[in-house]
């Protein structure tokens, strides 16, 4: 085929980063894959599937608008109790469901919060977002009634999904149903991020400033992607709820926050799969960890993120990515030939 | 004749210190206006008050006699103001494809558009593809704008504020910074703009503001010292007054 | 309890916040650097002071100068090693960096020192009440008050009055323009750090009593540490030691008459406080 006028080159170029890569493919079924062969390790490749969901949730915030949180807990945690409560009350009890219940329920407090977090510079933005999270960390303590408190919310009972499948004690269903939401609320964040929209917001993580002399509103924007991400975030939340049925306080811990952060870290910012990277990644070191030192593993958690901050991300990633980056540069310089532009 | 942009006593205060008095500037539409004076003469700040980065301590701006003084940055842009930056203020891990693809998308009403992929739509295509032949870009388009020569950059920084199809377009410094060999470029472009656009043009380099503007203002210590054809203002003696002292090109 | 306890009680909890938070005020408010490691430092010293007096059998007042000098050695050699590097670098590296010291010190205090609280045997003019006016005054707290009272007392005439003080304070203001004006500017960051680090040791150890001692000491105050400075805003250290005593007077009057709300009244306030003047109460308004 031959593209010959200047707008269908333009569009070429532009479709591109959003096309589907080769690698994207390998990549989702290598989980499916995984999901298939190790049947007994439904459990803790659910965690590791609802992590990256959370991590991917994160990356909206943090790799696409800039916005440093030390509070993202916040969000799972009201969807892990939403979702804990719509089931133990009987309010929604189809499981997926009471997940966009719980969803919303945390979207509602992104919108809300997100007025106070646009506002600032990066250390008031670290500041209110932890503040919000140790806030409802301390109200689910205060109304113990509700939440069960220190207990947590005892007597979970999944209904069966869609009416068909029963949760069983293997993860069976869990998993399955786990990847199913991962994988469409990751269509709709590349849907989101490949949109004029998301471009917007790699503009304001840039510069702000400069985002609105182009006409960009800035505070509509970070306050849109802000509840959109809170969403995600609860809807982690909500999948931890059902999958373990049960959520107690340290859902909104900072221990969450962080360790969240250093998943995304680990897996690099801004293209959507650091987060599904870096949650596999980090599962692998606390298991490698937890053989060495059970207790303390705390301690070679803190290391990692020293050793990297050390070391420098952008470094770090160099290397990581060498050999794929190489790879997909490979393939897209074919790519590029092939399309005949230029 | 009508008045593309104006502003009426504009007062800025940091501090104790007047950065602008009692400033009123008429910008005829259609104009190649520039605004000189010796460093530290307020001229950032002025154009940071045209386009809403600061607020004025009093006085109003008026963009084709709407009040828009207290209208928030984007909006102005919208209006049709739009301006360019003295340093380069690009996206550096943008592409110029990107970067003009914004710029379009925002003014189009298509930019808060969150399902529609870039690239999709064939008339957003063509007005992207037009200002990159415009600018000379369309070669560097895929190169991600941190890694381009100085002299493509300013032009993006250029073609970018075209993009958004101002009415009254603020040049700050567009030539600031340019080695010898690119200049002409930029010159042509700046030369090459509509006419239909009014240009506020800001500048140090005094070949470029007479050979361009077809009126002067002159600012010094935050007021207007005086204003006229350039004819005017290069015979003023007060205006040689205060570029001897501090520049001998004049 | 009457009201007058109260207040008192606030006072000496409000000033132990400020003794250990102040270096934080220099590192986060002046020079810029999110260290969510400082309450590290703290329980460094806490954990030194009570080995002295626990195991070796110092006297508790002996042992106080000790804490403040192992934590200021500490923090003097991690500030050349590994702070002194990530000045300049973005708010999150510096937060995940510190971030990653908090987790190691937990885990690493826990495993040499177990994770219980720790007790200090203080000695016995120091413990129980006197009687003031009808006011009972605990006399650990009186002590305190009056330590902590003389430390910020000095702290104000060192900043202000001494060749260092106007060192810092050029070397903060612009360090670029103090360099070029003679000052060794990473040696006064080095030398603040260190000090700030050491103070925090000092309020640690005296704290161990009041606040708890335990291996997550620098987690459960984190938040304590960041309200002091933010709230205070960092133009002097006024503003700091206000915000410590509203932040201390405010929890132990919350925490006696609306036990059932815990903490949520503090960190509610601090959220309303950073919307309404995000550079603190007592901060610089926006200078721009």
């Amino acid at each position: 085929m031959t593209m010959s006028t200047p707008p269908e080159i333009v569009g070429f170029h532009a479709r591109r980063t959003a096309r589907w890569h080769w690698a994207e493919f390998a990549f989702w079924t290598v989980l499916i894959g995984c999901g298939l062969l190790f049947p007994s390790r439904y459990l803790i490749m659910t965690e590791i599937v609802r992590l990256g969901l959370f991590a991917l949730s994160l990356d909206l915030i943090l790799g696409y608008a800039g916005i440093v949180s030390l509070g993202h807990a916040a969000f799972f945690g009201v969807g892990a109790y939403s979702a804990g409560l719509l089931a133990l009350h009987g309010i929604v009890g189809e499981p997926v469901l009471a997940l966009l219940v719980a969803g919303l329920a945390a979207a509602v407090l992104g919108f809300a919060t997100s007025f106070l977090v646009i506002r600032g510079v990066d250390l008031t933005r670290l500041m209110v977002t932890l503040g919000i999270a140790l806030l409802l960390e301390a109200l689910a303590e205060r109304f113990s009634d509700i939440t069960g408190g220190t207990d947590g919310l005892q007597g979970i009972v999944m209904q069966p999904l869609l009416g068909l499948f029963e949760f069983d004690i293997f993860g069976k269903v869990g998993f399955w149903y786990t990847v199913a939401v991962l994988f469409v609320l990751f269509l709709l964040a590349r849907r989101v991020v490949h949109s004029p929209f998301g471009l917007s917001l790699r503009a304001i993580r840039n510069n702000p400033l400069r985002a609105s002399a182009v006409g960009i509103p800035v505070n509509a924007r970070l306050v849109a992607i802000y509840t959109f991400a809170a969403f995600y975030a609860g809807i982690a939340g909500a999948l931890f709820t059902q999958t373990t049925q049960l959520a107690s306080l340290d859902v909104f811990s900072f221990e969450r926050s962080a360790d969240l952060i250093l998943v995304l870290v680990l897996g690099g910012t801004g293209y959507l799969y650091g987060g599904l990277i870096g949650a596999l990644v980090f599962k692998l070191l606390q298991e490698t960890f937890s053989i060495l030192t059970p207790q303390y593993w705390l301690f070679w958690i803190g290391l990692v993120l020293v050793v990297i901050v050390m070391i420098g991300r952008e470094r770090l990633h160099r290397w990581v990515l060498f050999l794929p980056r190489s790879i997909a540069r490979a393939v897209r310089s074919g790519k590029t030939a092939a399309g005949g532009a230029e | 004749m009508t008045l593309a942009l104006q502003t009426i006593g504009l007062e800025k205060q940091f501090g104790g210190l007047a950065v602008t008095r009692d400033l009123s500037l008429n910008v005829e539409a259609g104009a190649r206006h520039a605004l000189i004076g010796p460093n530290g003469a307020g001229k950032t700040t002025v154009i940071n008050q045209l386009t809403g980065v600061l607020k004025p301590n009093g006085g109003r701006i008026l963009l084709e006699g709407h009040d828009i003084t207290h209208m928030p940055v984007h909006k102005r842009v919208l209006r049709g103001l739009s301006r360019t930056f003295q340093i380069n203020q690009l996206y550096a891990d943008l592409t110029p494809l990107e970067t003009i693809g914004l710029a379009v998308s925002e003014r189009s009403g298509h930019g808060s558009d969150w399902w529609r992929r870039m690239g999709t739509r064939a008339d957003i295509n063509g007005e992207i593809a037009e200002n990159l032949e415009r600018f000379k870009l369309l070669d560097v388009m895929n190169e991600p704008t941190g890694t381009l020569p100085y002299g493509k950059q300013r032009l993006l920084e250029i073609a970018v504020a075209i993009a958004t199809k101002p009415r009254v377009l603020l040049l700050d410094e567009p030539a600031a910074g340019v080695p010898e060999s690119e200049r002409h470029d930029i010159l042509a472009a700046v030369a090459g703009l509509p006419r239909e656009v009014t240009v506020l043009l800001i500048e140090h380099d005094m070949d470029l503001v007479f050979s361009f503007a077809d009126r002067i203002s002159v600012l010094v210590s935050g007021a207007l010292l005086t204003e006229g054809t350039p004819e005017e203002v290069a015979r003023d003696p007060q205006v040689k007054a205060v570029y001897l002292g501090e520049d001998a090109d004049v | 309890m009457t009201l007058l306890t109260i207040l008192f009680d606030g006072v000496a909890y409000g000033m132990l916040l400020f003794v250990l938070a102040c270096g934080l005020a220099v590192t986060l408010g002046l020079m810029n650097f999110v260290n969510l490691a400082h309450g590290a430092f703290a329980m460094a010293g806490g954990y030194v002071c009570a080995v002295l007096v626990n195991q070796a059998g110092w006297p508790f007042l002996a042992a106080l100068p000790l804490a403040f000098l192992a934590s200021a050695v500490i923090g003097a050699v991690l500030e050349r090693l590994l702070y002194r590097h990530l000045y300049a670098r973005s708010h999150l590296d510096q937060v995940l960096f510190s971030v990653g010291l908090v987790f190691m010190s937990v885990a690493a205090v826990d495993y040499i020192m177990g994770s219980s609280r720790v007790f200090m045997q203080l000695p016995e003019a120091l413990q129980g009440q006197i009687d003031l006016f009808g006011v009972g005054i605990g006399r650990y707290r009186l002590m305190i008050i009056v330590i902590c009272g003389l430390l910020t007392v000095g702290l104000q005439l060192t900043l202000a009055k001494t060749r260092f003080g106007s060192r810092l304070r050029a070397a903060v203001d612009d360090p670029r323009v103090a360099s070029g004006l003679g000052i060794n500017v990473p040696q006064v960051f080095a030398l603040t750090f260190a000090f700030g680090c050491g103070l925090a040791g000092f309020g640690g150890a005296l704290s161990a009593e009041i606040l708890g001692l335990d291996p997550y000491f620098p987690l459960k105050f984190m938040i304590y540490f960041l309200i002091v400075v933010t709230v205070g805003g960092s133009s002097s250290i006024t503003g700091p030691f206000l915000a410590s005593l509203l932040l201390g007077i405010g929890d132990v009057a919350g925490k006696y008459y609306l036990p059932k709300l815990g903490p949520f009244v503090i960190y509610t306030i601090m959220i309303v406080i950073l919307i309404w003047r995000p550079n603190g109460l007592f901060g610089r308004t926006a200078a721009r």
